[in-house]
């Protein structure tokens, strides 16, 4: 009982990280590849206009940190649009600053194992085409899939699968 | 003068370590047949010295019992404990209600045990069987299963699935929050299970060779999917694919020359057949969609498989004379991982019914489909080589376990595993 609370509270702890980061990351994101000399001038704006947007976003973090996981909806392998926006400054980095990477695609625990281990690499190529697409060298990309095995969260509920959808950067 | 061999002697592929605690999964009943047979299995006598490790009776009414077509009599209403050759008094088992009754002797034998037993049909007050059997020292619950498989096949008239193992996966997480994977062989009830591959990286789809000497896996060892076949005496492993992307899904064919199996090594998931002695991969399967979970059909003919070619995935065939390839199922918007049951007469697959994954069947000729099982998260189904039951893995209290349904589905059973999350059974040909 003790450790099943203990490990909702923990996966709980995880889903809130995941998702600080994720607006964190946005924040920087959205502006960064399209025209980041707007960022200064939109806060002004919006300053301006009488204090509609949260305050936090006044305050970018001084590291900007890129979003190395990427989710997808249930038995798909369509990069969402969150996905593109930081995948787009990931080819951005990687074309100034080439490395390797691997790309490790995975599914939720829904539907057969085999069929997920399929889903999982689609999902990393989905990741893969759109780098080099974006100009990232196809030869430094390596993809595998997992399937299901390695969830990130583990039990049976929509916010693990959601969590557990997903294509890691490495 | 009948006696147990041990067709296959599983190697120690690890060492002695890898033993694991007796008895990791137990049985559950859950639903017998609605009026299961009444057997009585007296305590079996022993003829020589200090005790027996195992009791041959207890096992056998076990085994009757997990069928689901047999309730056990309680050994502690039985008013007496007859062995072979005694007088049978009929009337003591009719007010028990049993309608068969199971008597039984083991004596030592050659540095073994010889059993006899004798089955009686007490409405009828005749006997069915009287039989010897021998077996070494070790064989006692191979001893005890063959008599199980007697008794099933007279009673039944269906061969016995008693004497039959199966290969699972287990994954159990370590102190270090890092899960190690185990590929266990074990008896068809859980028993005497052994390690015969472990690792750090995932193990997956384990595939029996059809004289049951062989299997065949997928496991990450090498930081990505390979597959791999195992001999199961010697413990001795050959690698077959390193290609790039998927090696997944093996399955062997009927005559055992070949595996099928998923590659993505051309850009996409598709199902290719491997020729053991050439050595050479034959693609069957060309599409854009994902092609993956090969079996074969009974005569070798064709595959059955799974893809998502319209959208979402369902079972396809593929006649591997001519190419054609024909869409199977139409109920439901998702069917997955087919097998065949032994007859040939049905489909046995993962099919989603309101959100839920069950294992269903769909009768071939009538397109039919049958949910067999109630619980969520179904996968993974195997089917007995008698085809009376099947096994699947399925969640349970938040762990994966095994569980068996009939073909029918009505007799349901549960084994859970004590330790680890057990996945993927898979249930062995006949071995005698």
């Amino acid at each position: 009982m003790v450790i099943e609370t203990l490990k909702r509270a923990l996966s709980l702890i995880c889903v809130m990280a995941v998702l600080a980061g994720c607006s964190a990351t946005q924040e920087v994101e959205d502006p960064a590849p399209t025209q980041p000399e707007t960022v200064t001038e939109q806060g002004a704006g919006i300053g301006d206009a009488g204090g509609v947007s949260p305050a936090e976003e006044e305050v970018p973090p001084p590291l900007p940190e890129l979003d190395t996981v990427f989710y997808f909806d249930f038995d798909q392998a369509v990069l969402l649009p969150e996905a593109r926006a930081a995948l787009t400054a990931h080819a951005e980095r990687l074309k100034a600053e080439p490395r390797s990477l691997r790309l490790e695609g995975h599914a939720d625990e829904r539907g057969t194992r085999e069929y997920n281990m399929a889903l999982g690499e689609r999902r990393a190529n989905a990741v893969r085409d759109f780098l080099v697409l974006q100009g990232v060298s196809a030869s430094a990309i390596e993809t595998v899939s997992y399937g299901e095995e390695y969830p990130a969260v583990v039990g049976s509920y929509e916010s693990a699968w959601e969590q557990n959808r997903r294509v890691e950067m490495k | 003068m009948k006696r147990i061999c041990l067709g296959l002697y599983v190697g120690l592929a690890l060492s002695l370590s890898s033993w694991l605690a007796r008895a990791e999964l137990t049985i559950e009943i859950q639903n017998f047949v609605e009026n299961p047979t009444s057997i009585a299995v007296a305590p079996f006598g022993w003829q020589g010295g200090g005790t027996l490790p195992e009791s041959i009776d207890t096992i056998v009414a076990a085994d009757l019992e997990r069928s689901g077509q047999f309730r056990a009599v309680p050994q502690a209403d039985m008013l007496a404990f007859p062995k072979p050759k005694d007088t049978i008094y009929y009337r003591n088992w009719r007010v028990l209600n049993a309608e068969y009754l199971l008597v039984g002797d083991v004596r030592p034998h050659e540095g073994g045990y010889r059993v006899t037993f004798e089955l009686y049909d007490v409405f009828a007050q005749r006997r069915l069987l009287s039989q010897p059997v021998d077996g070494g020292v070790e064989q006692l619950r191979d001893l005890a299963h063959y008599i199980s498989d007697t008794v099933y096949e007279t009673l039944t008239g269906i061969r016995g699935a008693f004497s039959t193992k199966i290969i699972y996966v287990e994954a159990r997480r370590q102190a270090s929050g890092r899960e190690k994977f185990r590929l266990i062989y074990a008896d068809a009830d859980g028993a005497r299970e052994r390690v015969i591959r472990e690792s750090d990286a995932p193990i997956m789809s384990p595939s029996w060779s059809p004289d049951g000497k062989q299997v065949a896996y997928v496991s990450f060892e090498t930081t990505r999917a390979a597959i791999f076949r195992q001999e199961l005496s010697s413990g001795k492993r050959e690698q077959l694919t390193n290609f790039k992307g998927l090696n997944g899904a093996p399955a062997w064919s009927p005559d055992g020359q070949k595996i099928a199996m998923v590659l993505s090594k051309d850009g996409n998931p598709e199902i290719y057949t491997l020729d053991l002695s050439t050595r050479r991969f034959t693609r069957i399967t060309r599409h854009f969609a994902i092609d993956t979970e090969p079996n074969w059909t009974s005569d070798g003919k064709g595959i059955i498989f799974t893809s998502n070619r319209g959208g979402r995935p369902q079972i396809y065939q593929v006649t591997l004379a001519s190419g054609r390839v024909e869409r199977l199922t139409f109920e439901g918007d998702y069917n997955a991982r087919p097998r065949v049951s032994p007859d040939g007469k049905h489909l046995v697959m993962v099919h989603r019914h309101n959100g839920v994954y069950h294992i269903a069947t769909q009768e071939f000729a009538s397109g039919d489909i049958r949910v067999l099982t109630e619980t969520q998260l179904d996968e993974s189904p195997s089917v007995a080589p008698n085809g009376a039951m099947l096994m699947y893995a399925t969640r349970h209290n938040g762990k994966g376990i095994l569980a068996a349904v009939s073909l029918d589905a009505g007799v349901k059973v549960r084994l859970p595993s004590k330790l680890g999350d057990a996945r993927e059974p898979a249930w062995s040909p006949f071995l005698n």
